[in-house]
């Protein structure tokens, strides 16, 4: 509860500095997600207030854009590259062993909370095609028969 | 300033950074230490070197040596022993792919003997966090000649005369987009460098961002004194953080060193930019979708005209170029447009930066000249197919273009030999497939990311994409028909001529160019139910040899849903093919080579 008062305060010092400005919604949202984790409604009002722009407004924007959530996020966020030289080289297989591993489907979170599924579109690193991302850390050049072994290190991480 | 004896050069761009060189940057720092070789050597990091199949890749100069695979576990060898004794170390050297000789130096290896880096002449030899680097090899003095010795007419006539287009996509001639920006009637008026680069496989403008930012600084001032603005922003996906961050930096060092700002040289020119951050939508590239993102709303694309040159960002005329395409400024100034369009072909100038990825020995970044052929890419720079398989189609220009098969291994890519093929440049997105790709799925693959992409607002690519998505699929799952093809033909026709933006208008690009090149293999599927590249899952069946199978168990035990049966060394073991979910795991585990992909 503290802890969900103190994000709320760092919400309006935020929104303090954008009062009226329209202009600067996504780059808000980017903002208030780094505070909350993901967008949940209550920050999406506290954001249309203060930025003075329509609920519905916000809400649209959410949604369109793929890097906004407003479903909370697990621990670790894996991302499997989808994008063109990851699928050549077998990133749908990657993914076909972690929704097994982890037993949920893409955009899903696992029951303990610690592990989100999710598929990007092409993070640049194409020489270590196919590449898998958790938390924004690389893991290249993976195999379906790697997954095991990487979910392992970071369920161990986690337990630490 | 002291006398520093040797230079390391290490690649801090994404690829590299993803395989380790922070780890390094530390090892070497702690070495250098060890022996007291601090003030003797030097460290820069720098962006893209381009070669990121051989990453972390460290430059040692003055000898110009490169290694390669970099760990930091290797440092201390180079350290003590290149360093310190002048040995160099040959394990760690490159290696072609064909040859069994090592070779040092940078200018020898064939990756980068056939290029010809001019947009990528920064990336990997400066450090992209110091200015004086950039100023150090001629930066910023464009900008400083622009605003002393030209008026902005005459800036525009120089980029229309060196024959320079939009590196974006489309191709629209630059400097004639520049004179309808400053014929516009306003008082402000903005410059917009489009950095949403989102084709799935294409990397070309983030190296550029990362290794060389002030290059796009540089060239968006221009562009501004050209058409009559003072305020330029930067569009950048969210998903590429050290291209911001390297942006970011370079904005505020311009600043400090009154490059950007008031008054810039004393001349009364007035230019300062501003980075925005997408939030992942791959429809932001199209510019007038990507000016309401910029303004804070959802990026959803609207009819043209009017041209963002005449109503714009805020409703006021603006400029939008492409990274590669202002990072090309500076350099046509200095050296002169009789010399830019001395490069390439007859239409299309100049050079072009393709990220070279997929079935490909070496995946990286490359630039060449127009008009360079596919052959020359992908086997003298790209070093070939790995594992001896053959070449089967390039892919060019990501979701909006198509694929070239091997007859057309020695057409000179252009803007033009590409539309005529049924491609396009598109941002410069090269990917290479070999004979175990099924083109079918390929197609498959770009719809589902249109598709997934689209934005909704017009009916032919909301609905239009979805519809041919679902026929592929059928296809791809062994229920396609007779006329399918026929069918997704005339829905392309209708989706190219009745979208709104240039997502739907090309969304069809991928199925309409597999479909003219390898027919054949959407009717293998339709028809006889086969995928002759053994990719699609539905139409394979695994097979067990009797005569080469010696009942080891092997398979059976790596089965995920226990299909394979049989008695322990009483050959043969049998799929049960209801059972199987045809993932391959027997084939890949079978010692024996007796499981067969049917």
């Amino acid at each position: 509860m503290q802890e969900e008062k103190e994000k709320y305060r760092r919400l309006a010092a935020l929104l303090e500095k954008y009062h009226g400005k329209a202009g600067e919604l996504i780059n808000v949202l980017h903002k208030a997600q780094l505070i909350f984790g993901y967008l949940p409604q209550k920050v999406q009002i506290c954001v249309a207030d203060a930025l003075g722009v329509p609920i519905s407004e916000v809400y649209g924007v959410v949604t369109f854009y793929s890097l906004f959530n407003t479903e909370p996020r697990g621990k670790y966020r894996i991302s499997v590259c989808l994008g063109t030289a990851c699928y050549v080289k077998g990133a749908g297989s990657i993914m076909e062993a972690l929704k097994e591993n982890l037993k949920v489907d893409e955009g899903g979170t696992t029951k303990d909370g610690l592990f989100t599924l999710e598929s990007a579109r092409c993070v640049g690193a194409c020489g270590l095609a196919p590449v898998v991302t958790i938390n924004g850390n690389v893991h290249g050049r993976m195999t379906a028969d790697d997954i095991p072994e990487l979910l392992e290190r970071y369920r161990k991480e986690a337990k630490e | 300033m002291k006398y520093q004896r040797v230079h390391l050069l290490l690649c801090h761009g994404t690829a590299c950074v993803s395989a380790g060189s922070e780890k390094i940057d530390e090892a070497i720092k702690e070495e250098l230490k060890k022996y007291s070789l601090e003030e003797e050597v030097r460290l820069v990091p720098t962006g893209c070197f381009g070669f990121c199949a051989m990453g972390p890749v460290m430059l040692v100069y003055p000898e110009g040596v490169m290694y390669c695979r970099v760990k930091p576990e290797d440092i201390e060898e180079i350290v003590c022993e290149h360093l310190l004794k002048g040995r160099i170390v040959e394990r760690l050297l490159y290696k072609e792919p064909d040859g069994k000789e090592r070779v040092a130096e940078l200018s020898d290896i064939e990756f980068f003997r056939h290029q010809r880096r001019e947009v990528l002449h920064n990336c990997g030899q400066i450090n992209p966090e110091d200015i004086g680097e950039y100023i150090a090899r001629d930066g910023y003095f464009a900008l400083a000649e622009v605003l002393m010795k030209r008026s902005p007419q005459e800036v525009i006539d120089i980029i229309t005369k060196s024959g320079l287009r939009g590196r974006g996509g489309g191709g629209f001639p630059t400097g004639r987009k520049w004179s309808y920006a400053k014929q516009a009637t306003g008082e402000i008026k903005y410059v917009i460098c489009n950095g949403d680069e989102g084709d799935p496989g294409a990397f070309m403008d983030r190296s550029v961002m990362e290794g060389d930012p002030h290059a796009i600084l540089e060239g968006m001032s221009i562009a501004g004194y050209a058409i009559g603005s003072s305020q330029g922003y930067i569009y950048v996906r969210a998903e590429y953080p050290i291209a911001v961050e390297r942006l970011e930096h370079a904005i505020g060092e311009a600043r400090k060193t009154g490059l950007l700002g008031k008054d810039i040289f004393g001349s009364g020119f007035d230019f300062d930019i501003e980075l925005r951050l997408g939030a992942g939508a791959f429809v932001c590239g199209e510019e007038t979708a990507l000016l309401h993102s910029l303004a804070g709303r959802r990026g959803e694309p609207r009819p043209r005209p009017p041209f963002p040159a005449v109503d714009g960002l805020f409703h006021r005329p603006t400029l939008i170029n492409n990274v590669e395409t202002l990072a090309n400024v500076p350099r046509i100034i200095l050296n002169g447009a009789e010399w830019f369009a001395g490069i390439g072909t007859e239409k299309s100038k100049g050079t072009k930066v393709f990220a070279l990825a997929g079935k490909i020995n070496n995946t990286g970044l490359i630039e060449v000249p127009m008009g360079t052929s596919l052959r020359t890419i992908i086997y003298d720079i790209g070093g070939g197919i790995p594992k001896g398989r053959e070449f089967k189609a390039a892919q060019i220009g990501g979701p909006s273009g198509g694929c070239l098969p091997k007859e057309y291994l020695d057409t000179p890519l252009d803007y033009d030999s590409l539309i005529e093929l049924g491609a396009m440049m598109g941002s410069g997105g090269l990917i290479v497939m070999d004979e175990s790709d099924c083109m079918v799925d390929i197609a498959r693959f770009f719809l589902e990311f249109t598709q997934d992409e689209s934005c909704g607002k017009c009916t032919p690519c909301r609905v239009g994409t979805k519809r041919m998505l679902e026929i592929l699929e059928r296809i791809t799952q062994g229920e396609g028909e007779e006329g399918d093809i026929d069918l997704l033909k005339s829905l392309a026709e209708d989706i190219k001529g009745s979208s709104l933006c240039g997502l739907g208008q090309t969304a069809p690009n991928p199925v309409l160019s597999t479909l003219r090149f390898f027919e054949d293999e959407y009717i293998a599927h339709i028809r006889d139910k086969r995928c002759p590249a053994g990719v699609c899952s539905s139409l394979l069946r695994f097979e067990i040899i009797p005569e080469k199978c010696t009942a080891c168990t092997v398979c059976a035990r790596v089965c995920p849903v226990d299909a394979i049966s049989g008695t322990p060394r009483k050959p043969p073991f049998v799929i049960h093919q209801d059972i199987c979910i045809k993932c391959g795991a027997c084939q890949a585990k079978c010692p024996f080579g007796a499981i067969a992909k049917v």
